[in-house]
């Protein structure tokens, strides 16, 4: 998945200061938003897009395809039902357990995966992600199929409500930007870069010496602690953790809102995941099986539309005026 | 009663045929894999998607048109390979010359479309189909009871997959084949059609899955998802024995069914997850693969 975007210095800052401007307006869209629309479809669009960035972490910005992702999105989310609901921790500590667990388990999980590249990389983290799909199915904790139910939101910090529905979804709204802001950090630090260099060149990267299955493993447990903490606020919107959420097709969703957002872009998973979780909004009702209608935007992206829509927003003639990408 | 290792024999032989029967479709559907990954450089994860199809095709070939079960046999397969040969010509073969995941992706939205459209029309839930007349019941081995059809399933395997590695490593076709694996354009260069290679050799593993899939019909029941969560385990089995050699995929493929069978004897609870432990064994301990060459 390389995408070799050389942007020169002196466009770079004509393309921040529209980003910056971008998400002011968006920032503004999102404050103003739950006043208009339902809060639960909007929070559950912000938990997605947040898993989508912090797998477009691993894919656009690492160049490592996981197929295994839900485990950490689903890993999470049923660590802190089970840490609210068992133990009884507020929720603030419970997403923090949630995010811990994941990044436990991207770190086992890593360790085995990144022993291959490409292809494999993809296939063994999608046996690891099933193989935990089996543990949770027989564990004691998960309950099986019937999953964890009636889990509480509680009160952050012991005194805001968070069954009222305003608070609740600014609550989501301040860990998304807390995750967004932590993945565009990640991204632009030196680290970042060198990530992005192993993406471009590994051998390079080797060559200069620098020792590329530790940053690998970083990125890879960074991305699943990110995924952790979409997956455990996502349980607390619901209040549910189910088996839906461990389950590989989850994992084919969230490569989806990225491809169709757009690989290596900051805001392209964001429209991904808005564009994939309406879809599904609406398709709930009808009798269309949705997966038919996933999987052929899926074939579609592929085909002819490799660069999602703000990849290709970027690379057209208006993106390059913006200085968002120079002409290649 | 006899015992072996603490088990009765007749639950230890019943589990070590049941693994067995499980690793030739595993043998089978890796196979498939192995041939088309060799030369498209294409993980087919519509693999799972096309066995399903193959239950089916035999299926509705029963139901519709009457066709029994030996000409399902040719039929399922061909009619599988040939919607395998127009999707490698009108959408595979543009993916060539990108990374590789763009193949395993596609494939994926592949598998999504055709699993979901069968599930629309026939429900998730699983359908019969006759045991044909010659190979049904069973004979007594003295020890065990063997149902007919199952011992046909094991050998049936084995000679497709004999059969496939035959053609491929003894005949001037599979010559070809393996020329065009090493060096596409210089094979192309002496005036073969390589293009042509590469459509028929994703036609013949999607009729391979196909074939599987038939032939699972009667064990299993022919339902859309009988082949989803089966895929996932072939993909750990294929890295498990390297994509590297056709024997390799073969042998993996039965040697983690019996494994798989034996699991379910001696710690049933593991039985699920044998695989991927072996996988994640197998890749601290050699990373390409049992019988990998590529690092």
């Amino acid at each position: 998945m390389k995408t070799s975007s050389m942007t020169s210095t002196a466009t770079t800052s004509t393309a921040t200061r529209i980003q910056l401007l971008l998400l002011g307006i968006a920032l503004l869209g999102l404050i103003i938003a739950p006043f208009t629309f339902y809060p639960i479809f909007l929070m559950k669009v912000l938990c997605f897009a947040l898993f989508a960035c912090a797998f477009n972490l691993l894919l656009g910005y690492t160049g490592l395809l996981s197929f295994g992702h839900a485990a950490f999105f689903g890993g999470a989310s049923y660590f802190t039902a089970y840490a609210v609901k068992e133990w009884g921790v507020p929720p603030e500590i419970g997403i923090l357990i949630g995010v811990i667990g994941a990044a436990f388990l991207g770190l086992i999980m890593g360790i085995f995966a990144i022993r291959r590249q490409g292809i494999y990389f993809a296939m063994v983290t999608l046996a690891l992600a099933q193989m935990f799909y089996f543990f949770c199915l027989q564990a004691e904790f998960t309950h099986g199929e019937d999953g964890l139910q009636g889990v509480p939101r509680g009160h952050l910090f012991g005194f805001i409500d968070l069954n009222q529905p305003l608070n609740m979804y600014f609550f989501v709204l301040g860990i998304f930007v807390i995750g967004i802001f932590a993945i565009w950090r990640i991204v632009h630090s030196p680290f970042g870069m060198i990530l992005k260099s192993i993406r471009e060149n590994e051998d390079r990267a080797i060559s200069l010496g620098y020792s590329v299955s530790r940053y690998k493993l970083g990125a890879f447990v960074m991305s699943a602690a990110l995924a952790g903490l979409a997956g455990g606020t996502k349980t607390l919107v619901f209040q549910f953790a189910t088996l839906t959420d461990v389950a590989w097709q989850m994992s084919g969703e969230v490569i989806l809102m990225t491809l169709l957002g757009g690989i290596g872009t900051i805001f392209g998973p964001i429209f991904g995941a808005g564009f994939v979780v309406t879809l599904q909004n609406y398709l709930a009702a009808s009798a269309f099986p949705v997966t038919v209608l996933t999987g052929l935007i899926f074939m579609i992206c592929v085909l002819v539309f490799r660069r999602g829509i703000i990849g290709e927003f970027n690379a057209s003639r208006l993106g390059v005026r913006l200085g968002l990408r120079t002409k290649q | 009663m006899i015992m072996i290792f603490g088990i009765p024999i007749q639950a230890f032989l019943g589990q070590l045929l049941i693994g067995l029967i499980n690793g030739s479709f595993y043998a089978m559907l890796s196979l498939g894999l192995a041939i088309i990954f060799g030369l498209l450089r294409v993980i087919n994860f519509a693999h799972g998607a096309q066995y399903m199809m193959g239950a089916f095709a035999g299926m509705l070939l029963l139901t519709w048109l009457g066709v029994n079960y030996w000409f399902a046999l040719i039929l399922a397969p061909v009619v599988v390979g040939i919607t395998g040969i127009i999707v490698e010509r009108f959408a595979l073969r543009r993916l060539y010359n990108l990374d590789h995941l763009y193949g395993l992706l596609f494939t994926f939205g592949l598998a999504l479309v055709v699993e979901g459209t069968f599930r629309y029309f026939y429900g998730s839930s699983g359908q019969p189909y006759a045991t044909p007349k010659l190979l049904s019941g069973g004979v007594n081995l003295g020890f065990m009871y063997l149902p007919i059809y199952r011992g046909w399933v094991v050998v049936a395997s084995l000679i497709v997959c004999i059969g496939t590695w035959l053609l491929i490593e003894k005949t001037r076709l599979g010559a070809y084949l393996r020329a065009a694996t090493e060096n596409p354009i210089l094979v192309q260069s002496f005036g073969i059609n390589v293009p042509l290679l590469l459509t028929l050799t994703y036609g013949l593993g999607s009729g391979l899955a196909a074939l599987a899939g038939i032939m699972a019909a009667p064990i299993y029941q022919v339902s859309p998802l009988m082949g989803s969560n089966l895929i996932i385990v072939v993909f750990a089995i294929v890295v498990v024995g390297g994509m590297g050699s056709i024997m390799g995929a073969i042998v993996t493929g039965y040697a983690l069914g019996i494994i798989e069978g034996l699991t379910k004897v001696f710690y049933p609870e593991a039985s699920n997850i044998v695989i991927f432990v072996i996988m994640a064994l197998v890749l601290l301990v050699r990373p390409a693969g049992l019988f990998g060459r590529d690092a």
